[in-house]
């Protein structure tokens, strides 16, 4: 890790960037942060290349509206953008995890006692590789908000959660996408647990008019930035 | 011109729909000669298990080669060798999860030195607002062990949390979040 101080702006590192382990408004850290310091290694040690995903991606697999026999219930939509790395390079062939709540907000997990229906007609999960320009593109529905026990009448806002392997060991990601005007999003401590204004918004997708598809679905889009083979500061733009 | 990177954010209690996949445990296939079978619990701050973690683990070949898309092989086609060297297992209700995997041989460090044979362990859990990486070292492999890098940047009372025990031929590896015997994790 890089202390950032030359260069013009004011340079943070990368590691200021990502919520603290410990964020104590939501609960679920407090016994499960690590008290003790990481350790960190030189530079490098992280930098072998991303595993070969071990299971065949089918041609279907983004469409999370056609796993069934009929249309899931629910706002069809479009979720769209393009994997970089730090250098605004495209990820091209890499995979693309997505999982998420029906529009009821309600998983297809056992777990999951939110007394919201189940819908038959979807299981919630689906995979896809980026193309040559590094764009992923998921069909699905819009997820509903749901409650969850973190505080009285904690709600989380609608996401999908989204799992990136990237080019290296150190670019995995696993993060969550938020949709633009949830009137949630202040009030939730996972996505405010990200320490700056910039770097929650990053999170948020935007209302991309120009991939809705008329008479059939709107599009949001979000980009995903991983990290790439060095530590590299970058500019803050706050 | 760099792009400000897209923050973590937790993996939740519901990953199962979307990140398990069958026999994600089976880095070799069971039955293969040498396999070896790891088992062990996620535990917190209280001792208590963890049960809706993840853990991945991303290894070398026992030539010590990562294997990567760049080998040629991509992804789309027909299934893959079983010995990708990267397998996925969720945690039960006791916090406890397992894989069968073949040992990975001695890795070149980035300085030129020699890392000993280990695993590289990712934790997902809910709680955790960023994954966590972590080492599986070879109990029997004391002399390299002794000279690999990175075990010799974590302060020795710690080194033994990164070091598997062979019970019966199983080992044993605990992933301890919080607490009196936490685990060492990396920053990544």
């Amino acid at each position: 890790m890089n202390p950032a101080s030359e260069g013009e702006g004011k340079l943070v590192r990368e590691d200021e960037r990502e919520p603290p382990y410990l964020y104590p408004d939501y609960v679920g850290t407090r016994l499960r942060a690590p008290a003790k310091p990481l350790v960190h290694l030189p530079e490098g040690f992280h930098d072998f290349p991303a595993p070969l995903f071990p299971r065949t991606i089918a041609e279907l697999d983004h469409e999370l509206t056609r796993q069934h026999g009929g249309e899931p219930i629910g706002e069809r939509i479009i979720v769209t953008g393009r994997v970089l790395d730090g250098d605004g390079r495209p990820l091209r062939n890499t995979i693309v995890e997505v999982w998420q709540a029906n529009a009821a907000g309600r998983y297809l997990d056992q777990d999951d006692q939110h007394p919201a229906p189940l819908d038959p007609n979807f299981s919630g999960a689906g995979r896809c590789l980026t193309d040559t320009e590094g764009r992923y593109r998921f069909i699905t529905i819009k997820p509903g908000a749901y409650p969850w026990k973190n505080h009285r009448n904690a709600w989380r806002p609608a996401h999908i959660h989204f799992s990136l392997f990237g080019s290296q060991f150190r670019s995995r990601l696993v993060t969550q996408m938020y949709f633009p005007g949830d009137p949630l999003i202040p009030r939730d401590p996972i996505l405010q647990s990200i320490p700056d204004r910039a770097g929650r918004q990053r999170l948020v997708s935007q209302f991309d008019p120009e991939t809705t598809v008329p008479e059939w679905a709107l599009a949001y889009r979000w980009d995903i930035v991983l990290r790439g083979r060095a530590a590299t500061p970058f500019e803050d733009e706050a | 011109m760099t792009a400000p990177l897209t923050p973590s954010q937790t993996v939740g209690p519901f990953f199962g729909v979307g990140l398990p996949f069958e026999r994600g445990e089976q880095i070799a296939t069971p039955g293969l000669a040498g396999v070896i079978r790891i088992e062990g619990q996620v535990l917190d701050g209280n001792g208590d298990p963890v049960p809706d973690a993840l853990l991945e683990i991303w290894q070398a070949d026992d030539q010590g080669r990562y294997r990567t898309i760049a080998d040629g092989e991509g992804t789309r086609g027909k299934s893959r060798d079983p010995s990708t060297g990267f397998g996925r297992c969720r945690t039960d209700s006791e916090g406890a999860f397992s894989f069968l995997t073949l040992r990975p041989g001695a890795t070149p460090a980035p300085d030129g030195r020699v890392q000993a044979p280990h695993l590289n362990i990712t934790v997902f859990a809910r709680g955790l607002l960023r994954h966590l990486v972590t080492r599986l070292y070879f109990p029997d492999e004391t002399a390299a062990n002794a000279t690999d890098p990175v075990l010799n940047l974590v302060e020795p009372a710690r080194r033994e949390t990164l070091i598997a025990r062979n019970c019966g031929g199983v080992l044993h590896f605990d992933v301890r979040l919080q607490g009196e015997r936490e685990t060492v994790f990396f920053a990544i």
